[in-house]
C-alpha cells in the first residue's frame, strides 16, 4: 500500500497531508492521556506498536503472482481504539519511507490515510459490531484485523485512481486496475494476518485478562472460561 | 483445544504463504528473452501501471536515501521484523513469568 515517493500530484499529497495531520495530532494527545491515566497499559501499547512493525515489515507472496505486507494495525486498533494507531503507524511509515526508499515523505499523508487511519476505525466499528452481533471474542478479532487490512489496499486502490484516472473508463476504470494489484493480492495476506491478530491476541487475553478487563474488551466470565 | 487452535492457525498462515509459490507458474520469458519476474511487489506493479494510465507524469521528488542494494533493503526490514518480534517475546516472556508466580502467590497461600 505504500504509494511511491513523487507518485502523486503535488495537490494530492498536500491534500493527504492535510487529511491524516488532525488523526495524528489528535490520536499523540489521545495516548499520552491514556499512558498518564494507566500507566501499566504503556507495555500493552508497545506490543501493538511492536506488531505493526513486524506485520509491516513481512512481505508474503500472493496468488496474483506479486507480494504484499500485512498491516498489523487491527490489534491495536481493538485494544486502545482507532485514533492511537495513527501515530503508531506514522512512525512505521517514516521508518520504511526514511531509511528503506519504501513509500516516502510527500506519499506519507496518504500512506498514514490508508494504513493508519481508514484500516484502524474500520477495525474498531467491525470488532464492535461483530460483539453486537454476539459473534465469539475470537472471531470478532479475526473480522476487524482481515477487514482493516484488506480495506487499507481497497484505500490506496482509491487514492491512486483518483489521482490517475483512466483516460478512457475514468476513475472506475483505473480503481478496477488498482484494486487489481493490491486489493486482490492482499485477500490471502488479510486471512493471515486476521489470524495472526487472533494468535497474539489470545496470549494477551491468557497473561493480561486483567487489563483487559479495565479496557472492557472481555467479560469476567471470558476470562475464566 | 485451545493451544491446538494457535497452532493450526499459525499453520495455516504459513499455508497461507507457500501456497502461492507452488500456484503461481513463471511465465515465459519476454518478446527480448528477458525472464518475466514474479513475485515483485505490488508497490512496484502500481508504480509501473501509473506510468501506463498517464505516461507524461513525471516523479517530482526522489527518495532522500536509497537502501545501496536489494541486500541492504532486505537487512532494514529484517531490522524492521526483529525489533518488533524481539519487544514482543520479551512481552510475552514476562507475562508468562508473571502469570507463573501469582499463581504460585496464590497456591501458597491457600496452604
Amino acid at each position: 500500500m505504500h504509494i511511491m515517493e513523487g507518485f502523486l500530484p503535488i495537490e494530492h499529497a498536500v491534500g493527504w497531508t492535510l487529511a491524516s495531520a488532525p488523526f495524528v495530532a489528535y490520536g499523540i494527545h489521545a495516548v499520552n492521556k491514556r499512558i498518564k491515566e494507566n500507566p501499566e497499559q504503556r507495555m500493552l501499547l508497545g506490543v501493538a506498536a511492536a506488531f505493526t512493525f513486524v506485520l509491516s515489515a513481512l512481505k508474503i507472496p500472493s496468488v496474483t503472482g506479486s507480494c504484499s505486507h500485512p498491516t498489523g494495525t487491527g490489534l491495536g486498533s481493538i485494544l486502545f481504539g482507532p485514533t492511537a494507531m495513527a501515530p503508531i503507524g506514522l512512525v512505521v511509515l517514516l521508518f520504511q519511507a526514511l531509511l528503506l526508499a519504501h513509500g516516502g515523505i510527500t506519499t506519507l499523508g496518504a500512506n498514514v490515510f490508508s494504513m493508519a487511519i481508514v484500516g484502524p476505525f474500520a477495525a474498531f466499528a467491525l470488532f464492535r459490531l461483530a460483539q453486537k452481533l454476539k459473534l465469539s471474542f475470537a472471531v470478532s478479532v479475526f473480522i476487524a484485523a482481515s477487514m482493516a487490512d484488506l480495506l487499507t489496499y481497497v484505500t490506496t486502490s482509491v487514492q491512486l485512481a483518483w489521482a490517475f484516472p483512466d483516460p478512457v473508463s475514468g476513475f472506475a476504470g483505473s480503481f478496477v486496475k488498482f484494486a487489481t494489484i493490491f486489493a486482490i493480492t492482499q485477500i490471502p495476506l488479510a486471512i493471515s494476518e486476521g489470524l495472526l491478530t487472533v494468535v497474539i491476541m489470545n496470549a494477551i487475553k491468557r497473561f493480561n485478562a486483567p487489563e483487559l478487563q479495565t479496557m472492557n474488551l472481555v467479560g469476567r466470565s471470558e476470562v475464566q472460561a | 483445544m485451545k493451544r491446538h487452535q494457535n497452532l493450526i492457525m499459525l499453520i495455516a498462515v504459513v499455508l497461507l504463504a507457500i501456497f502461492p509459490l507452488w500456484l503461481v507458474q513463471k511465465p515465459a520469458p519476454d518478446a527480448n528473452g528477458k525472464a518475466v519476474e514474479i513475485f515483485a511487489g505490488a508497490d512496484d506493479k502500481a508504480k509501473d501501471l501509473i506510468g501506463e494510465i498517464s505516461p507524461d507524469y513525471q516523479q517530482w521528488f526522489e527518495p532522500l536515501i536509497e537502501p545501496a542494494s536489494g541486500e541492504i533493503a532486505s537487512l532494514l526490514f529484517a531490522l524492521q521484523a526483529a525489533l518488533g518480534a524481539g519487544f514482543i517475546g520479551y512481552y510475552l516472556g514476562v507475562s508468562v513469568g508473571r502469570e507463573k508466580s501469582r499463581r504460585e502467590l496464590i497456591e501458597g497461600n491457600t496452604r
